[in-house]
């Protein structure tokens, strides 16, 4: 046992120390590799032996990712489909768990174990059916077909429903001895308290329609429409030697998502850590 | 509440039951959908390309769960004692958890590729060598898709393990100390029972995710080589979507549901009986 003697408890913590140090380098690994890529100018790329860091320091990948991909417009599509995504599901999850936290109306145990039954089920099945639908809308390629089928979700309404059912229903009561209507009670005293749980799933949102691939890559079919991972996705089939640009457009897709994240890391963990205990 | 079951019903119900019926017509996008009965199944049941994606589903989903969730706890009990860097090495094992797979896969194609990627140097460099590329190999495609999987979502399985650690009263080791336990009998009687509510759930998720692999796979090898690493959803996305024949896609997508259904509901019932309270 190493508690038994000193020196050998100060080496078990050095090798314990060293072996986490090295478990989240090699996490980092490809994310350093990407960056360090993205700086190289293309002949260091391609040389051989390959190494990790680079010699000479350029930006001219950066430069490239504006002649090679519409980045921008890429990046605005991204912006508005994860943003609008976000705030609209927000909204909407929010109202629906109200009503069934809070109110009672027929139909209400129907709702929820519908909402149950969605949560179960993936929604790649619901692709194709979808596709033909919003093709038959004309909606195929728009900002609307992207959005619309997205605007509320069954687990933001389940993790919201469970989040309401934990706070006291007192301050709702009292407000509604005082006569204010449900629209008010909800959006003056329930969205308030309820402002931890909307910005982890917030988050939660924005994250996954963000990084999403398979739904943009479907329902948009050129670059007009398409967002960063589903664009950078399809170059990345088309010209697959040129590694430089590429990773600059890379990195430049992950850092609004990881600077985000590092900002906003203790709420964002801790969200995992609730949905986890239920 | 009205405008979320409306969008809910059109967007996710309704096209869930469409995918149904779908899967009993022959559709192929540009003549009407035509009544087939079972056909599509039977298609199914003697597809060998349904037979492979099945395989290659399964044997991606039961290599990647247990790893990950292995990692995962061996990373959470490690990262839950105090030690230096314990902060960083945190959020290096999180920060693939936040960012796109399908960009991060790009990165990783690049490491592997066997003549300038840094990764395939180093690996040969200790005498694993691919000739061909990891990604063109058919031996190594499907392990190197199943590493990145991992790497992405160890680090979520680990904070869902945090925070099962870290509910567990303090009392219970200084006791089991006291009786002159030691590490092995302490994990094996304490930590590792009283996680079982948190080990459920994570193997649950995982499998679910894991089922559903896509983003990588499309990114790094398409399916390919020789169909080595295509899974249901990368078969439901072909067939689709670049074969257009949307009944038998519909009859794939819902063999996806029903694998995840059913095995959900075994690891339920199997972790059930097994549950444990103190």
């Amino acid at each position: 046992m190493p508690r038994d003697n000193r020196g050998l408890r100060l080496t078990w913590r050095v090798l314990s120390t060293a072996t986490a140090l090295a478990i989240g380098l090699a996490m980092l690994f490809p994310l350093v590799w990407m960056v360090a890529t993205s700086v190289k100018p293309e002949a260091e790329i391609v040389s051989f032996p390959p190494r990790l860091l680079p010699d000479t320091f350029t930006l001219e990948n950066y430069a490239a990712v504006w002649e090679r991909l519409p980045f921008t417009r890429l990046f605005v599509n991204t912006v508005i489909f994860a943003g609008t995504v976000t705030v609209c599901s927000l909204l909407l999850d929010s109202m629906t768990a109200y009503a069934l936290a809070r109110l009672r109306f027929r139909g209400r145990g129907v709702v929820f174990v519908l909402i149950l039954v969605l949560l179960m089920v993936p929604f790649q099945v619901t692709l194709i059916p979808l596709y033909d639908l919003l093709a038959g809308l004309g909606w195929i390629n728009t900002y609307q077909g992207l959005i619309v089928p997205r605007l509320t979700n069954a687990f933001g309404i389940f993790f919201l429903r469970q989040f309401l059912l934990s706070i006291p229903r007192d301050l709702e009561d009292a407000a509604r001895v005082d006569g204010a209507s449900e629209l008010r009670i909800y959006w003056r005293i329930v969205l308030p308290l309820a402002v931890p749980a909307l910005l982890t799933l917030g988050l939660f949102h924005f994250m996954y329609n963000w990084n999403d691939l398979l739904w943009p890559l479907i329902i948009g079919q050129d670059s007009t429409r398409q967002t960063l991972p589903a664009g950078l996705a399809l170059f990345m089939g088309q010209h697959v030697v040129e590694y430089g640009p590429l990773m600059a457009a890379s990195v430049l897709t992950l850092l609004p998502v990881v600077v985000f994240f590092i900002i906003i890391q203790r709420r964002f963990v801790a969200g995992i850590a609730t949905t986890g205990i239920k | 509440m009205l405008p979320t079951l409306a969008v809910l019903a059109v967007f996710v119900v309704w096209p869930m039951l469409q995918a149904l019926y779908l899967s009993f017509t022959d559709y192929q996008v540009f003549s009407p959908a035509r009544w087939i009965g079972l056909e599509n199944y039977g298609r199914l049941v003697s597809d060998p390309a349904f037979g492979n994606a099945l395989v290659n589903t399964l044997y991606y989903a039961a290599v990647t769960t247990p790893v990950s969730v292995g990692l995962a706890l061996g990373l959470a009990l490690m990262l839950n004692r105090r030690m230096p860097l314990r902060g960083f090495v945190r959020t290096a094992v999180f920060v693939p958890v936040v960012i796109s797979l399908a960009v991060v896969a790009i990165a990783w194609s690049f490491l592997l590729d066997p003549n300038i990627g840094l990764l395939s140097h180093w690996l040969s460099e200790i005498g694993i060598v691919s000739e061909q590329g990891w990604l063109r190999d058919p031996a190594l495609a499907m392990p190197a898709v199943m590493a990145v999987g991992v790497w992405k979502n160890v680090g979520f399985y680990m904070v869902m393990y945090l925070a099962g650690l870290q509910s567990i009263p303090a009392v219970l080791y200084e006791a089991a100390r006291v009786d002159g336990a030691g590490t092995w009998p302490r994990f094996r009687r304490i930590t590792w029972p009283l996680l079982s509510n948190q080990t459920m759930l994570i193997v649950i998720m995982a499998a679910i995710a894991t089922l559903q692999a896509f983003d990588q796979i499309f990114v790094m090898t398409r399916g390919g080589p020789f169909f080595r690493t295509e899974t249901l959803v990368m078969m439901t996305y072909r067939v689709g979507f670049k074969e257009f024949q949307f009944g038998y896609a519909a009859a794939v997508s819902w063999a996806l549901v029903a694998l995840i259904f059913v095995l959900s509901m075994l690891q339920f019932g199997y972790f059930r009986k097994r549950a444990v309270t103190y």
